[in-house]
This record gives C-alpha cells, sequence and structure tokens, in this order.
C-alpha cells in the first residue's frame, strides 16, 4: 500500500519511514505532505526548551505519561546536536523515555540537526506534519537546549515549555533578552535542590516587565519523582485554551507559515542556484566580478532572484525571455 | 542522497554497566553515523519497538550478562515479526563465549564482536553489510 495512505492509517513503520525520507528531502515524501497537508493541524505542538541537562527529557517522559492519563495520543520528537566535523550524533534523549516504548499511543523519533542552527533540526517541520497525520493528539519537541539559539521553537509550536533550574542566577540575567520571550509556560525543575524558591521568584520579577495578555505561569517540579507534572499539563492546557478562545492560535500558525514558506522559498533558491553546472558557474561568474569590484553584491543578489525567476517561468532555459 | 547511517545501541539484560556500550556508541559516532543510545536494561521488546520508530539501519546490542543466547535471537524474532529484520542488520557484542557466535548468526545474528575488537573492524562491517541502500 501507497506510503501517504498507510501513515493516514496509523501505520507506525509509515511515520518511521516517512520522516527518514523528509530528512533525506525525498521528493516523492514532500510529494506526499504536500498532498495530506490538508489534514494536518488537528495536533497541538508543544516545545519544552531550557539549558541542556535541565531535565528535559526527564520531563517530557513524565508529561507524556500524564497526557496518556488524560486519554491523548502523543508524539515526541527530540532533536540533539549533530557533529560539524563528522556528521555523527549520538542521540540520547530516548534513554529517560524507556517506558514508552511498548506504548501504542506514544511514537518517539530522535532526530540529530545536522547542520542547522537554531535549535532544531530542518525536517522538524516535516516530522510534526508526519506525526500529525499518524494521529497524534499532542506532538511534543525537545530542542537542543544550547541558550539563547533556541528561536526556531517558536515557529514550530503552539505552546513553548520553558525549563528552568535553580541556581542559575546570572545565567538568567544573561538568558532574559533571548529567552524570556519563549516561554509560554514556565516550570522550575530539580526543585529537591536548594535555591528553586528564589529562582521561581527571579523568573516572576522577569515576567512583571513584560506586559502581555496571557502571563506564562511559573511551577515547580522534580521530574525524577514525578512531582508537579499535572501542575505544567494543566498549565500548558489553561495556555492552549486561552490561545484558541483569543484567536491568537491561528494568529500565530499564520505568522508561522510566513515564516516556514520563507524557509522553504530560501532553500528552494540556494538549491536552485547551485543544481546545474550552467547555474553554478554562472554564479561564479557573478561571485568574480564582486570580488573585483566590477558589480555589487546588491546588483548581483537582484540578478539571481531575476534568474530565479525567468528559469522558473522558461522552464529552466533563460535565453528566450524577451519576447 | 547521502543519508547518515541510523544505529540502535542498546544494552538489554539486567546487569551492570554500559561501558562498552558507550565506546561504541561514540566511535560509531566519529565515524558520521547516527547513533540512538537507549541506554540500560532495555527488553528485547522495547528495543524492537524503538528501533522502528527509529527507522534505523542496525540495531547494536551490547550483552555483559551471559544471557545473550536467549536476548539476541528474541530481538532477530521480534523484528521478523515486525517485518522490519530484512532491513535491519542486528549485531552483538560483548563477552560473548567464541564457541556460541557461530550458533548466533545462525539465527540471523549478522555478527558479533568479541571484547578487543578494534572499532574500525565494527565500523567497516557496518558499512559494508547494510541491508538497505543509503
Ligand atoms: N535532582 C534532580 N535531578 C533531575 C531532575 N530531573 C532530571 N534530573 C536529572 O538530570 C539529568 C539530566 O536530565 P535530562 O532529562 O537528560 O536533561 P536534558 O538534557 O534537559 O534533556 C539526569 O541525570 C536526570 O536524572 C530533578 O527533578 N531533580
Ligand atoms: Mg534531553
Amino acid at each position: 500500500m501507497e506510503l501517504g495512505q498507510r501513515l493516514l492509517e496509523g501505520d507506525k513503520k509509515a511515520a518511521a519511514r516517512m520522516i527518514s525520507l523528509i530528512e533525506n528531502d525525498d521528493p516523492h515524501a514532500l510529494e506526499i505532505l504536500s498532498e495530506s497537508y490538508q489534514y494536518t493541524g488537528k495536533a497541538k505542538v508543544i516545545g519544552i526548551t531550557g539549558p541542556p541537562g535541565a531535565g528535559k527529557s526527564t520531563l517530557v517522559d513524565k508529561v507524556v505519561k500524564q497526557l496518556r492519563a488524560r486519554g491523548k495520543t502523543v508524539g515526541v520528537i527530540a532533536v540533539d546536536p549533530t557533529s560539524p566535523f563528522t556528521g555523527g550524533s549520538i542521540l540520547g534523549d530516548r534513554i529517560r523515555m524507556s517506558d514508552l516504548n511498548l506504548d501504542p499511543g506514544v511514537f518517539i523519533r530522535s532526530m540529530g540537526t545536522r547542520g542547522h542552527l537554531g535549535g532544531l533540526s530542518k525536517a522538524t517541520l516535516g516530522a510534526v506534519k508526519i506525526l500529525d497525520l499518524l494521529g497524534k493528539d499532542f506532538i511534543l519537541i525537545e530542542t537542543v537546549g544550547v541558550g539563547q539559539s533556541e528561536v526556531d521553537i517558536v515557529k514550530a509550536a503552539d505552546s513553548v515549555l520553558m525549563v528552568m533550574v535553580p541556581g542559575l542566577g546570572d545565567d538568567i540575567q544573561a538568558i532574559k533578552a533571548g529567552i524570556m520571550e519563549i516561554g509560554d509556560v514556565f516550570v522550575v525543575n530539580k526543585a529537591d535542590r536548594d535555591g528553586a524558591d528564589r529562582t521561581k521568584m527571579e523568573i516572576e520579577m522577569m515576567l512583571d516587565f513584560s506586559h502581555q495578555e496571557w502571563r506564562p505561569p511559573v511551577s515547580m517540579a522534580v521530574a525524577v519523582n514525578n512531582k508537579g507534572i499535572d501542575e505544567i499539563v494543566d498549565n500548558l492546557e489553561l495556555h492552549l485554551t486561552f490561545l484558541e478562545e483569543s484567536g491568537k492560535l491561528m494568529e500565530n500558525r499564520v505568522k508561522n507559515s510566513e515564516m516556514e514558506i520563507l524557509d522553504l522559498s530560501q532553500t528552494a533558491l540556494l538549491k536552485h542556484m547551485t543544481r546545474s553546472d550552467d547555474n553554478r558557474a554562472w554564479l561564479r561568474g557573478l561571485a568574480e566580478k564582486i570580488a573585483r569590484r566590477e558589480l555589487d553584491p546588491y546588483t548581483g543578489s537582484q540578478m539571481v532572484l531575476d534568474k530565479m525567476i525567468t528559469q522558473s517561468i522558461g522552464g529552466g532555459k533563460d535565453e528566450n525571455t524577451e519576447s | 542522497m547521502d543519508r547518515p547511517i541510523r544505529v540502535l545501541v542498546a544494552k538489554p539484560g539486567l546487569d551492570g554497566h554500559d561501558r562498552g556500550a558507550k565506546v561504541i556508541a561514540r566511535a560509531l559516532r566519529d565515524a558520521g553515523m547516527e547513533v540512538i543510545y537507549t541506554g540500560l536494561r532495555l527488553t528485547p521488546e522495547q528495543i524492537v519497538q524503538a528501533a522502528i520508530q527509529e527507522d534505523v539501519d542496525v540495531v547494536a546490542l551490547s550483552i555483559l550478562s551471559g544471557a545473550h543466547g536467549h536476548l539476541l535471537p528474541k530481538v532477530v524474532n521480534l523484528l521478523k515479526q515486525e517485518d522490519a529484520y530484512d532491513e535491519i542488520l542486528v549485531l552483538g557484542g560483548g563477552v560473548i563465549p567464541e564457541e556460541d557466535i557461530p550458533g548466533l548468526k545462525e539465527k540471523g545474528i549478522a555478527e558479533v564482536f568479541t571484547p578487543g575488537t578494534p572499532t574500525t573492524v565494527t565500523i567497516d562491517f557496518i558499512q559494508n553489510n547494510l541491508k538497505r541502500k543509503q
């Protein structure tokens, strides 16, 4: 049976294969996603971010169990960094989720960033759609967790859970600019350690400065002991309800779709310009002129866009544009 | 397009540490592979479900406990039940007596690497014996 059809019927192996194909830019898989896109958008997408070692994977394990107890099916996408030198990676988030392996209502996939910056991999958005088509009610995305560069998660998720730990101290000051805006729900994990109250207070103070319609709730948790998980899930559900009732869910999804098409167009443009030897040689010629100051890069980039358009219209030939 | 080889590294069984599994995980990563590391004490059922969700090319099982005669073939059989064995290479490693190895191979373990095998041997074996083309 066809891969797309199997996916819609809830076949895990089809989902797993589709994600691999999308990771490898397989044109047939892209076609399937393009045809079935209309059936996506049902799942609620939740991002989980925060510094490495904060307990994100442990929390994901517990949050999934809580969502299951509430009758929801769940997909998990866990992203870890790919080594820029070898292209290899060790994806270790599953270590904390071993109980979930046998739950038929849960699907977990680990992804390497494969050179993509911003805390996610290039194929993460595709994987979200695939798990959505597989029929998952909730999709959790665990980001790499390297501080300030975790911006992509906002484009991928409806709601973002920011995981902090006690004793960040100055770090909170340092990251507040990038991080505080991202979180819709905050949790101070490892509350079994000293200083959790103080960290919570500091986060609350920081949030006092931003005046938005939604005031992110801050709760405490000890993920390893399954403490405080109920409250996290309650807060996430509250936020999702707020999004729906205020119309912001759609508003955000419009914003995210806008960024997605711009990202995709940018990738397509890059690919187009480097696809054929002709185009590569042409680009090289342009670059040489620019380096010799015979042409400026602003005009050059305009020429690239023009060439892309003429080639698209002319079906790959760019000679016969003047009629 | 060139895609990285994906390998699930697991250490089934109830015993001790996962040092050997970590060494091989790091070596495979350094060879450019994507290693899904699942840690200690997974059951064969859990390993097979994880392998399917992760769509791996290889399942590498590290064993110390002497339960290899049971655990390794169990993983193979479960993969067969899930219709996934034809695409996934199953490897064993750890303290496994020489005389047990032929029997394991008969039961579908592609190769067994005992302690002291250079990691390059394992890497070469994987690269040359994948069931699915890259
Ligand atoms: N003391 C304490 N340790 C925790 C807690 N939650 C997670 N950990 C530990 O923190 C370490 C990192 O956890 P992990 O979930 O892998 O963090 P991640 O890198 O953010 O995904 C592990 O050793 C966990 O057992 C907690 O609430 N309290
Ligand atoms: Mg993690």
